[in-house]
Protein backbone atom coordinates (compact mmCIF):
# COMPACT_ATOMS: atom_id res chain seq x y z
CA UNK A 1 0.00 0.00 0.00
CA UNK A 2 1.21 3.66 -0.75
CA UNK A 3 -0.67 6.33 0.79
CA UNK A 4 -3.11 6.20 3.85
CA UNK A 5 -5.58 9.13 4.20
CA UNK A 6 -5.07 10.10 8.23
CA UNK A 7 -7.49 13.03 8.25
CA UNK A 8 -9.71 13.20 5.06
CA UNK A 9 -10.02 17.27 5.09
CA UNK A 10 -13.39 19.36 3.55
CA UNK A 11 -13.37 17.08 0.58
CA UNK A 12 -10.65 14.98 -1.43
CA UNK A 13 -12.00 12.89 -4.52
CA UNK A 14 -10.48 10.69 -7.14
CA UNK A 15 -10.87 12.43 -10.73
CA UNK A 16 -9.35 11.05 -14.17
CA UNK A 17 -11.05 12.95 -16.88
CA UNK A 18 -14.68 12.36 -16.02
CA UNK A 19 -17.15 9.69 -18.12
CA UNK A 20 -17.71 10.63 -22.17
CA UNK A 21 -20.34 9.23 -23.69
CA UNK A 22 -22.73 8.16 -21.45
CA UNK A 23 -24.67 12.09 -20.79
CA UNK A 24 -27.81 10.42 -22.54
CA UNK A 25 -28.80 8.07 -19.65
CA UNK A 26 -28.70 11.07 -17.35
CA UNK A 27 -24.87 10.69 -15.99
CA UNK A 28 -22.93 13.73 -15.17
CA UNK A 29 -19.41 14.24 -16.32
CA UNK A 30 -17.20 14.83 -13.12
CA UNK A 31 -13.50 14.48 -13.84
CA UNK A 32 -11.41 17.20 -12.18
CA UNK A 33 -12.63 20.58 -12.00
CA UNK A 34 -9.24 22.48 -12.56
CA UNK A 35 -8.54 20.03 -15.74
CA UNK A 36 -5.57 21.76 -16.59
CA UNK A 37 -3.90 21.85 -13.54
CA UNK A 38 -4.88 18.00 -13.33
CA UNK A 39 -3.60 17.73 -16.88
CA UNK A 40 -0.18 19.25 -15.92
CA UNK A 41 0.21 17.15 -12.79
CA UNK A 42 -0.16 13.81 -14.83
CA UNK A 43 2.51 15.16 -17.33
CA UNK A 44 5.00 15.87 -14.66
CA UNK A 45 4.66 12.46 -13.96
CA UNK A 46 4.79 11.05 -17.47
CA UNK A 47 1.27 9.92 -16.91
CA UNK A 48 -1.42 9.36 -19.22
CA UNK A 49 -3.78 12.48 -18.72
CA UNK A 50 -6.84 10.40 -18.15
CA UNK A 51 -4.82 9.09 -15.61
CA UNK A 52 -6.64 9.33 -11.77
CA UNK A 53 -5.66 11.84 -9.05
CA UNK A 54 -6.63 13.20 -6.34
CA UNK A 55 -9.12 16.72 -6.26
CA UNK A 56 -8.25 18.09 -2.52
CA UNK A 57 -11.07 20.53 -2.04
CA UNK A 58 -9.17 24.03 0.43
CA UNK A 59 -7.25 21.42 2.46
CA UNK A 60 -7.15 19.78 5.69
CA UNK A 61 -6.04 16.46 4.13
CA UNK A 62 -3.60 14.55 5.66
CA UNK A 63 -1.91 11.74 4.31
CA UNK A 64 0.72 8.91 5.25
CA UNK A 65 2.96 7.91 2.94
CA UNK A 66 3.84 3.99 3.51
CA UNK A 67 5.96 3.83 -0.05
CA UNK A 68 8.77 6.16 -1.33
CA UNK A 69 7.74 7.24 -4.67
CA UNK A 70 7.38 10.46 -6.46
CA UNK A 71 4.12 12.26 -6.86
CA UNK A 72 2.94 15.31 -8.35
CA UNK A 73 1.20 18.89 -7.34
CA UNK A 74 -0.55 21.28 -9.13
CA UNK A 75 -3.31 23.85 -8.85
CA UNK A 76 -3.95 26.06 -5.48
CA UNK A 77 -1.35 26.33 -2.98
CA UNK A 78 -3.18 24.83 0.16
CA UNK A 79 0.02 25.71 1.95
CA UNK A 80 0.85 21.66 1.17
CA UNK A 81 4.31 20.60 3.59
CA UNK A 82 5.78 17.14 3.80
CA UNK A 83 6.49 16.94 7.05
CA UNK A 84 7.97 20.19 8.45
CA UNK A 85 8.90 21.08 4.50
CA UNK A 86 6.85 23.53 2.41
CA UNK A 87 5.61 22.21 -0.99
CA UNK A 88 4.59 24.65 -3.23
CA UNK A 89 2.63 23.23 -6.53
CA UNK A 90 3.19 23.16 -10.07
CA UNK A 91 6.41 20.39 -9.48
CA UNK A 92 6.71 16.74 -8.61
CA UNK A 93 8.83 15.70 -5.08
CA UNK A 94 9.95 12.41 -3.87
CA UNK A 95 8.38 11.37 -0.80
CA UNK A 96 9.53 8.50 1.57
CA UNK A 97 7.78 5.77 3.81
CA UNK A 98 6.94 7.21 6.97
CA UNK A 99 6.57 10.91 6.15
CA UNK A 100 2.98 12.72 6.12
CA UNK A 101 1.59 15.14 3.56
CA UNK A 102 -0.36 17.64 5.09
CA UNK A 103 -3.06 19.94 3.10
CA UNK A 104 -3.64 22.88 5.22
CA UNK A 105 -5.41 25.76 4.02
CA UNK A 106 -5.79 27.80 0.75
CA UNK A 107 -3.45 30.59 0.41
CA UNK A 108 -3.80 30.76 -3.35
CA UNK A 109 -6.78 28.93 -5.38
CA UNK A 110 -9.22 26.50 -4.10
CA UNK A 111 -8.44 22.61 -6.16
CA UNK A 112 -5.06 21.18 -5.64
CA UNK A 113 -4.59 18.20 -7.90
CA UNK A 114 -2.09 15.25 -6.42
CA UNK A 115 -1.01 12.90 -9.10
CA UNK A 116 1.16 9.36 -8.43
CA UNK A 117 3.12 7.06 -10.76
CA UNK A 118 1.13 5.82 -13.63
CA UNK A 119 -2.65 7.16 -11.69
CA UNK A 120 -4.14 6.24 -8.70
CA UNK A 121 -5.80 3.19 -8.74
CA UNK A 122 -9.38 2.81 -8.63
CA UNK A 123 -12.45 0.84 -10.46
CA UNK A 124 -13.80 2.16 -13.83
CA UNK A 125 -17.17 2.77 -13.45
CA UNK A 126 -19.12 3.19 -16.32
CA UNK A 127 -15.38 3.96 -18.11
CA UNK A 128 -14.29 6.49 -15.36
CA UNK A 129 -12.80 6.46 -11.63
CA UNK A 130 -14.44 9.73 -11.74
CA UNK A 131 -16.14 10.58 -8.33
CA UNK A 132 -19.48 11.84 -8.37
CA UNK A 133 -21.47 11.38 -4.95
CA UNK A 134 -24.81 12.29 -5.90
CA UNK A 135 -25.12 9.89 -8.99
CA UNK A 136 -23.56 7.34 -6.34
CA UNK A 137 -20.51 6.63 -8.91
CA UNK A 138 -16.95 6.22 -8.99
CA UNK A 139 -14.35 6.77 -6.40
CA UNK A 140 -12.03 4.21 -4.53
CA UNK A 141 -15.02 2.09 -3.57
CA UNK A 142 -17.08 2.71 -7.00
CA UNK A 143 -20.07 4.18 -4.54
CA UNK A 144 -18.89 7.80 -5.57
CA UNK A 145 -18.01 8.55 -1.45
CA UNK A 146 -15.60 10.86 -1.08
CA UNK A 147 -12.32 9.95 0.43
CA UNK A 148 -12.16 9.07 3.67
CA UNK A 149 -9.87 8.42 7.04
CA UNK A 150 -8.70 5.15 6.80
CA UNK A 151 -9.14 4.65 3.19
CA UNK A 152 -5.32 3.96 1.24
CA UNK A 153 -4.52 4.54 -2.22
CA UNK A 154 -2.12 2.77 -4.32
CA UNK A 155 -0.68 3.61 -7.89
CA UNK A 156 -0.69 1.86 -10.85
CA UNK A 157 2.96 2.44 -12.01
CA UNK A 158 6.60 1.85 -9.93
CA UNK A 159 8.73 4.43 -11.81
CA UNK A 160 8.20 8.00 -13.14
CA UNK A 161 10.43 10.83 -13.95
CA UNK A 162 12.89 12.44 -11.28
CA UNK A 163 11.69 15.54 -9.57
CA UNK A 164 11.31 18.45 -11.86
CA UNK A 165 9.35 21.89 -11.71
CA UNK A 166 7.19 23.19 -14.68
CA UNK A 167 8.97 26.39 -16.51
CA UNK A 168 7.00 30.50 -14.94
CA UNK A 169 5.62 29.98 -18.91
CA UNK A 170 3.79 26.63 -18.39
CA UNK A 171 2.09 27.84 -15.17
CA UNK A 172 -1.58 28.90 -15.95
CA UNK A 173 -1.97 32.74 -16.21
CA UNK A 174 -5.01 33.94 -14.38
CA UNK A 175 -7.02 36.47 -17.64
CA UNK A 176 -5.98 39.80 -17.38
CA UNK A 177 -8.23 41.83 -14.71
CA UNK A 178 -10.20 38.44 -14.50
CA UNK A 179 -11.92 38.48 -17.16
CA UNK A 180 -12.98 34.76 -18.08
CA UNK A 181 -14.24 34.22 -21.88
CA UNK A 182 -17.35 33.29 -23.11
CA UNK A 183 -18.89 31.76 -26.25
CA UNK A 184 -22.10 33.33 -26.75
CA UNK A 185 -25.00 31.69 -27.80
CA UNK A 186 -28.06 29.73 -26.20
CA UNK A 187 -31.14 31.98 -25.09
CA UNK A 188 -28.71 34.81 -25.30
CA UNK A 189 -30.84 36.65 -27.68
CA UNK A 190 -33.85 36.18 -25.25
CA UNK A 191 -32.37 38.61 -22.36
CA UNK A 192 -33.08 42.46 -22.56
CA UNK A 193 -30.47 45.14 -24.03
CA UNK A 194 -29.95 46.19 -20.41
CA UNK A 195 -29.41 42.85 -19.42
CA UNK A 196 -26.98 41.93 -22.31
CA UNK A 197 -25.27 44.99 -21.00
CA UNK A 198 -24.92 44.62 -17.81
CA UNK A 199 -23.94 41.05 -18.41
CA UNK A 200 -20.41 42.00 -19.96
CA UNK A 201 -19.68 45.51 -18.18
CA UNK A 202 -20.65 44.39 -14.52
CA UNK A 203 -18.38 42.89 -11.80
CA UNK A 204 -19.58 39.40 -10.77
CA UNK A 205 -18.78 38.42 -7.22
CA UNK A 206 -18.32 34.58 -6.42
CA UNK A 207 -20.65 33.47 -4.16
CA UNK A 208 -20.40 30.74 -1.33
CA UNK A 209 -22.62 28.53 -2.67
CA UNK A 210 -20.19 27.13 -5.04
CA UNK A 211 -19.53 23.41 -5.60
CA UNK A 212 -18.75 21.15 -8.37
CA UNK A 213 -22.29 21.14 -9.90
CA UNK A 214 -22.06 25.32 -10.00
CA UNK A 215 -20.92 28.40 -8.78
CA UNK A 216 -23.22 31.14 -8.27
CA UNK A 217 -22.33 34.79 -8.93
CA UNK A 218 -23.54 37.92 -7.37
CA UNK A 219 -24.24 41.23 -9.48
CA UNK A 220 -26.87 43.01 -11.28
CA UNK A 221 -29.92 41.03 -11.69
CA UNK A 222 -30.37 39.90 -15.11
CA UNK A 223 -33.90 39.13 -16.74
CA UNK A 224 -34.63 37.32 -19.65
CA UNK A 225 -37.75 37.64 -21.60
CA UNK A 226 -38.24 34.14 -21.98
CA UNK A 227 -39.97 32.61 -18.56
CA UNK A 228 -40.76 28.63 -20.11
CA UNK A 229 -38.29 26.94 -22.19
CA UNK A 230 -38.28 23.49 -22.74
CA UNK A 231 -35.30 21.53 -21.14
CA UNK A 232 -32.38 20.77 -22.92
CA UNK A 233 -28.79 19.36 -22.68
CA UNK A 234 -26.49 21.73 -20.91
CA UNK A 235 -23.16 21.84 -22.00
CA UNK A 236 -19.82 22.40 -18.98
CA UNK A 237 -19.37 26.54 -18.15
CA UNK A 238 -22.95 27.45 -19.31
CA UNK A 239 -23.89 30.40 -18.01
CA UNK A 240 -27.78 29.75 -16.74
CA UNK A 241 -29.86 32.15 -15.17
CA UNK A 242 -32.74 31.27 -12.99
CA UNK A 243 -35.71 33.36 -12.10
CA UNK A 244 -33.61 35.72 -9.12
CA UNK A 245 -31.50 36.74 -11.97
CA UNK A 246 -28.33 35.64 -10.85
CA UNK A 247 -25.80 33.72 -12.82
CA UNK A 248 -24.84 29.88 -12.13
CA UNK A 249 -22.17 28.54 -14.27
CA UNK A 250 -22.06 25.22 -14.38
CA UNK A 251 -19.35 22.89 -13.80
CA UNK A 252 -18.33 19.59 -14.37
CA UNK A 253 -20.92 17.70 -11.96
CA UNK A 254 -23.60 19.70 -13.57
CA UNK A 255 -26.82 18.09 -14.36
CA UNK A 256 -27.65 16.49 -17.92
CA UNK A 257 -30.31 18.64 -18.81
CA UNK A 258 -31.90 22.09 -17.09
CA UNK A 259 -34.32 24.18 -18.44
CA UNK A 260 -33.02 27.87 -17.61
CA UNK A 261 -32.13 29.93 -20.01
CA UNK A 262 -28.26 30.67 -21.12
CA UNK A 263 -26.17 33.72 -22.37
CA UNK A 264 -23.32 30.97 -23.62
CA UNK A 265 -20.91 28.68 -21.68
CA UNK A 266 -17.55 30.03 -20.66
CA UNK A 267 -14.62 28.40 -22.45
CA UNK A 268 -13.32 25.62 -21.00
CA UNK A 269 -9.87 27.42 -19.48
CA UNK A 270 -12.31 29.84 -17.99
CA UNK A 271 -14.23 26.89 -16.18
CA UNK A 272 -10.63 25.66 -14.86
CA UNK A 273 -10.16 29.33 -13.68
CA UNK A 274 -13.54 29.31 -11.80
CA UNK A 275 -12.74 26.43 -10.50
CA UNK A 276 -10.02 27.95 -8.57
CA UNK A 277 -11.77 31.35 -7.72
CA UNK A 278 -12.67 31.49 -3.75
CA UNK A 279 -15.55 33.06 -2.32
CA UNK A 280 -15.58 37.21 -2.49
CA UNK A 281 -13.52 36.87 -5.87
CA UNK A 282 -14.36 39.72 -8.21
CA UNK A 283 -14.61 38.47 -12.12
CA UNK A 284 -15.86 39.89 -15.37
CA UNK A 285 -17.16 38.24 -18.79
CA UNK A 286 -15.68 38.98 -21.81
CA UNK A 287 -17.52 37.43 -25.33
CA UNK A 288 -15.05 35.24 -27.45
CA UNK A 289 -15.16 34.84 -31.18
CA UNK A 290 -15.96 30.76 -31.15
CA UNK A 291 -13.02 30.40 -34.15
CA UNK A 292 -10.67 32.42 -31.85
CA UNK A 293 -11.53 30.28 -28.87
CA UNK A 294 -11.45 26.82 -30.57
CA UNK A 295 -7.52 28.20 -32.11
CA UNK A 296 -6.87 28.62 -28.06
CA UNK A 297 -7.87 25.17 -27.50
CA UNK A 298 -5.89 23.61 -29.65
CA UNK A 299 -2.86 25.47 -28.42
CA UNK A 300 -3.66 24.89 -24.94
CA UNK A 301 -4.16 21.05 -25.85
CA UNK A 302 -0.99 21.28 -27.73
CA UNK A 303 1.44 21.89 -24.33
CA UNK A 304 0.47 18.29 -23.82
CA UNK A 305 0.86 16.50 -26.49
CA UNK B 1 -39.90 18.76 -38.17
CA UNK B 2 -37.34 21.56 -38.56
CA UNK B 3 -33.64 22.28 -38.16
CA UNK B 4 -32.23 25.18 -36.28
CA UNK B 5 -28.67 24.77 -35.32
CA UNK B 6 -27.07 26.78 -32.71
CA UNK B 7 -23.58 27.20 -30.60
CA UNK B 8 -24.34 26.60 -27.07
CA UNK B 9 -20.33 25.88 -26.11
CA UNK B 10 -16.76 26.04 -27.49
CA UNK B 11 -17.44 22.21 -28.91
CA UNK B 12 -21.20 22.14 -28.64
CA UNK B 13 -24.34 22.85 -31.10
CA UNK B 14 -27.61 22.64 -29.89
CA UNK B 15 -30.11 21.28 -32.89
CA UNK B 16 -33.66 22.62 -32.47
CA UNK B 17 -36.10 20.50 -34.36
CA UNK B 18 -39.37 20.96 -32.99
CA UNK B 19 -41.30 23.90 -30.39
CA UNK B 20 -43.76 21.32 -28.80
CA UNK B 21 -43.64 18.56 -27.01
CA UNK B 22 -45.33 16.06 -28.79
CA UNK B 23 -44.99 12.33 -28.32
CA UNK B 24 -44.63 12.28 -31.88
CA UNK B 25 -41.17 14.29 -31.94
CA UNK B 26 -39.69 10.75 -30.44
CA UNK B 27 -39.18 8.76 -33.99
CA UNK B 28 -37.79 11.98 -35.44
CA UNK B 29 -35.18 12.83 -32.35
CA UNK B 30 -34.52 9.36 -32.42
CA UNK B 31 -33.91 8.63 -35.70
CA UNK B 32 -31.65 11.69 -36.06
CA UNK B 33 -29.25 10.49 -33.01
CA UNK B 34 -29.01 7.62 -34.59
CA UNK B 35 -28.07 9.00 -37.83
CA UNK B 36 -25.74 11.49 -35.70
CA UNK B 37 -24.04 8.91 -34.29
CA UNK B 38 -23.17 7.00 -37.62
CA UNK B 39 -21.48 9.85 -39.20
CA UNK B 40 -19.72 11.33 -36.50
CA UNK B 41 -18.27 8.15 -35.59
CA UNK B 42 -15.61 8.45 -33.11
CA UNK B 43 -16.10 12.70 -34.04
CA UNK B 44 -18.49 12.87 -31.39
CA UNK B 45 -18.66 13.15 -27.69
CA UNK B 46 -21.86 13.41 -26.10
CA UNK B 47 -25.33 13.40 -27.80
CA UNK B 48 -28.01 14.44 -25.57
CA UNK B 49 -31.80 14.16 -26.67
CA UNK B 50 -34.11 15.77 -24.85
CA UNK B 51 -38.18 16.40 -25.85
CA UNK B 52 -37.66 19.24 -28.95
CA UNK B 53 -33.48 19.09 -29.32
CA UNK B 54 -30.34 17.17 -29.73
CA UNK B 55 -27.10 18.53 -27.95
CA UNK B 56 -24.52 17.22 -30.09
CA UNK B 57 -20.71 17.87 -28.63
CA UNK B 58 -17.71 17.05 -30.98
CA UNK B 59 -14.24 16.21 -30.32
CA UNK B 60 -12.44 19.90 -31.62
CA UNK B 61 -9.21 18.02 -31.76
CA UNK B 62 -10.75 16.73 -34.89
CA UNK B 63 -13.63 19.14 -36.23
CA UNK B 64 -14.56 22.69 -36.16
CA UNK B 65 -17.96 24.45 -36.02
CA UNK B 66 -18.62 24.41 -39.94
CA UNK B 67 -17.30 20.96 -40.10
CA UNK B 68 -19.39 19.93 -37.28
CA UNK B 69 -22.57 21.77 -39.14
CA UNK B 70 -21.69 20.04 -42.44
CA UNK B 71 -22.15 16.59 -40.96
CA UNK B 72 -25.10 17.69 -38.90
CA UNK B 73 -26.80 18.37 -42.38
CA UNK B 74 -25.23 15.00 -43.76
CA UNK B 75 -26.90 13.42 -41.28
CA UNK B 76 -30.42 14.64 -41.27
CA UNK B 77 -30.82 14.53 -45.03
CA UNK B 78 -33.85 12.50 -46.18
CA UNK B 79 -34.34 11.18 -42.39
CA UNK B 80 -37.26 9.66 -41.79
CA UNK B 81 -38.85 8.58 -38.57
CA UNK B 82 -38.28 5.19 -36.67
CA UNK B 83 -41.28 3.36 -36.37
CA UNK B 84 -40.42 -0.05 -35.84
CA UNK B 85 -37.27 -0.10 -33.96
CA UNK B 86 -37.74 3.02 -31.93
CA UNK B 87 -38.34 2.17 -28.38
CA UNK B 88 -39.43 -0.70 -26.57
CA UNK B 89 -42.54 -1.52 -24.45
CA UNK B 90 -41.71 -1.53 -20.88
CA UNK B 91 -44.30 -2.55 -18.03
CA UNK B 92 -43.13 -1.03 -14.27
CA UNK B 93 -44.84 -2.59 -11.84
CA UNK B 94 -45.76 0.37 -8.89
CA UNK B 95 -46.85 -0.21 -5.44
CA UNK B 96 -49.71 3.55 -5.55
CA UNK B 97 -50.13 3.56 -1.66
CA UNK B 98 -50.47 6.76 0.26
CA UNK B 99 -48.16 5.70 3.01
CA UNK B 100 -45.01 5.37 0.22
CA UNK B 101 -46.78 8.22 -2.05
CA UNK B 102 -47.36 11.14 0.37
CA UNK B 103 -49.36 13.25 -2.47
CA UNK B 104 -51.86 10.81 -3.36
CA UNK B 105 -54.23 11.47 -0.97
CA UNK B 106 -53.95 15.19 -2.05
CA UNK B 107 -54.30 14.93 -5.68
CA UNK B 108 -57.24 12.19 -5.29
CA UNK B 109 -59.01 14.87 -3.78
CA UNK B 110 -58.13 17.94 -5.32
CA UNK B 111 -59.07 16.15 -8.96
CA UNK B 112 -62.27 14.72 -7.59
CA UNK B 113 -61.08 11.36 -8.62
CA UNK B 114 -60.57 9.86 -5.37
CA UNK B 115 -57.41 7.90 -4.98
CA UNK B 116 -58.46 5.01 -6.56
CA UNK B 117 -59.59 7.07 -9.56
CA UNK B 118 -55.90 8.35 -9.60
CA UNK B 119 -54.37 5.08 -9.84
CA UNK B 120 -56.78 3.82 -12.47
CA UNK B 121 -56.25 7.10 -14.32
CA UNK B 122 -52.43 7.16 -13.85
CA UNK B 123 -51.86 3.32 -14.81
CA UNK B 124 -54.09 2.91 -18.10
CA UNK B 125 -52.10 5.32 -20.23
CA UNK B 126 -48.89 4.36 -22.02
CA UNK B 127 -46.32 7.18 -21.77
CA UNK B 128 -43.45 7.38 -23.74
CA UNK B 129 -39.68 8.39 -21.79
CA UNK B 130 -38.94 11.85 -23.70
CA UNK B 131 -35.14 12.22 -22.04
CA UNK B 132 -33.44 11.07 -19.19
CA UNK B 133 -31.55 13.52 -16.97
CA UNK B 134 -31.28 14.65 -13.33
CA UNK B 135 -29.95 11.38 -12.20
CA UNK B 136 -28.47 8.30 -13.95
CA UNK B 137 -31.56 6.86 -15.15
CA UNK B 138 -33.89 9.63 -14.47
CA UNK B 139 -36.30 9.00 -17.23
CA UNK B 140 -38.92 12.24 -17.80
CA UNK B 141 -42.05 10.71 -19.02
CA UNK B 142 -45.33 11.94 -20.22
CA UNK B 143 -47.76 12.78 -20.74
CA UNK B 144 -50.19 12.61 -17.58
CA UNK B 145 -53.85 13.21 -17.98
CA UNK B 146 -54.40 16.57 -17.47
CA UNK B 147 -56.96 16.26 -14.27
CA UNK B 148 -53.79 14.75 -12.75
CA UNK B 149 -51.08 16.94 -13.44
CA UNK B 150 -49.61 18.35 -10.29
CA UNK B 151 -46.87 21.49 -10.11
CA UNK B 152 -44.04 20.75 -8.45
CA UNK B 153 -43.63 21.29 -4.08
CA UNK B 154 -42.81 24.53 -3.80
CA UNK B 155 -40.08 23.32 -1.84
CA UNK B 156 -38.03 20.18 -2.76
CA UNK B 157 -37.73 17.67 -0.18
CA UNK B 158 -34.16 16.44 0.92
CA UNK B 159 -34.67 13.17 0.51
CA UNK B 160 -37.04 11.13 -2.07
CA UNK B 161 -36.56 7.51 -1.30
CA UNK B 162 -35.24 5.21 -4.10
CA UNK B 163 -38.01 3.93 -6.41
CA UNK B 164 -40.30 6.85 -5.79
CA UNK B 165 -42.98 7.46 -8.76
CA UNK B 166 -43.56 11.04 -8.70
CA UNK B 167 -45.89 13.42 -11.18
CA UNK B 168 -43.89 17.02 -12.09
CA UNK B 169 -47.19 19.12 -14.32
CA UNK B 170 -47.94 16.35 -16.83
CA UNK B 171 -44.91 14.56 -16.64
CA UNK B 172 -44.45 11.35 -14.98
CA UNK B 173 -41.04 9.68 -13.42
CA UNK B 174 -39.27 7.45 -11.08
CA UNK B 175 -36.16 8.19 -9.01
CA UNK B 176 -33.91 5.57 -9.32
CA UNK B 177 -31.37 6.32 -6.55
CA UNK B 178 -32.43 8.52 -2.99
CA UNK B 179 -32.04 11.96 -4.03
CA UNK B 180 -33.31 15.64 -3.36
CA UNK B 181 -36.62 15.80 -4.86
CA UNK B 182 -39.59 17.92 -5.66
CA UNK B 183 -42.09 15.93 -7.69
CA UNK B 184 -45.33 14.98 -6.27
CA UNK B 185 -44.79 11.02 -4.64
CA UNK B 186 -48.03 8.71 -5.71
CA UNK B 187 -46.22 5.41 -5.02
CA UNK B 188 -43.07 3.43 -5.35
CA UNK B 189 -41.64 1.01 -7.93
CA UNK B 190 -38.75 -2.26 -6.54
CA UNK B 191 -38.16 -2.05 -10.72
CA UNK B 192 -34.06 -1.23 -10.61
CA UNK B 193 -33.59 1.65 -13.12
CA UNK B 194 -29.93 2.24 -13.48
CA UNK B 195 -27.65 -0.79 -12.79
CA UNK B 196 -24.11 -1.06 -14.27
CA UNK B 197 -24.75 -4.49 -14.67
CA UNK B 198 -27.69 -3.85 -17.15
CA UNK B 199 -27.22 -4.15 -20.49
CA UNK B 200 -26.68 0.03 -21.56
CA UNK B 201 -26.78 0.90 -17.56
CA UNK B 202 -30.37 2.32 -17.57
CA UNK B 203 -33.59 -0.03 -17.98
CA UNK B 204 -35.68 3.20 -20.09
CA UNK B 205 -34.17 5.09 -22.66
CA UNK B 206 -35.72 7.82 -24.90
CA UNK B 207 -38.71 6.49 -27.09
CA UNK B 208 -39.61 4.00 -24.86
CA UNK B 209 -43.11 3.45 -24.21
CA UNK B 210 -44.02 2.52 -20.87
CA UNK B 211 -47.35 1.41 -18.46
CA UNK B 212 -47.59 1.15 -14.75
CA UNK B 213 -48.54 -1.93 -13.42
CA UNK B 214 -50.35 -1.47 -9.96
CA UNK B 215 -49.42 -4.22 -7.79
CA UNK B 216 -50.15 -4.39 -4.10
CA UNK B 217 -48.05 -4.66 -1.21
CA UNK B 218 -47.17 -8.37 -0.53
CA UNK B 219 -46.25 -8.42 -4.32
CA UNK B 220 -44.15 -4.84 -4.33
CA UNK B 221 -42.01 -6.54 -1.79
CA UNK B 222 -41.76 -9.67 -3.03
CA UNK B 223 -40.22 -8.42 -6.42
CA UNK B 224 -37.51 -6.68 -3.93
CA UNK B 225 -39.46 -3.46 -3.03
CA UNK B 226 -38.90 -1.62 0.09
CA UNK B 227 -41.91 -1.00 1.63
CA UNK B 228 -40.98 1.45 4.79
CA UNK B 229 -43.36 4.16 4.72
CA UNK B 230 -42.69 7.54 3.70
CA UNK B 231 -42.02 10.07 6.47
CA UNK B 232 -44.15 13.37 5.80
CA UNK B 233 -42.01 16.02 7.80
CA UNK B 234 -43.16 18.93 9.13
Amino acid sequence: MSLLIERSGALANLHDSGRVGVRHLGVTQGGGADWIAQNWANWLLGNSLNAAVIEITLGSLELLVERDACLALCGADLGAQLDEQNIKPWRSFNVRRGQRLRFNNPLQGVRAYLAAPGGFSAPLVLGSCSSVRRDQLGGLHGDGQPLSNADRLSWNATQAPSPRELAASQIPQRPENSNLPVILGAQIADFSGQSLFDAFNSTWTVDQRADRMGVRLLGPALRCERQQMVSEGVPLGAIQVPSDGQPIVLLNDRQTIGGYPRLGALTPAAVAHLAQCLPGTELQFRPMALAEAQRQHRLLLAQWT
Amino acid sequence: MKLAIEVVAIDTLMLRLFDQIEESNMPWLLAAAERLRDVFADKLLELVPSYTTLLVQYDLTQLDDQQARELIKQALTDLSPQAATAGREQQIPVWYDTSVGPELAAIGSRSGLGVAGVIDCHSQHVYQVFALGFAPGFAFMGLVDEIIASPRLSTPRQQVPAGSLGIADRQTAIYPLQSPGGWNLIGRSPTRLFDRELDGYSLLQPGDRVRFVAVDRAEFVRLGGDDTPFEVKP
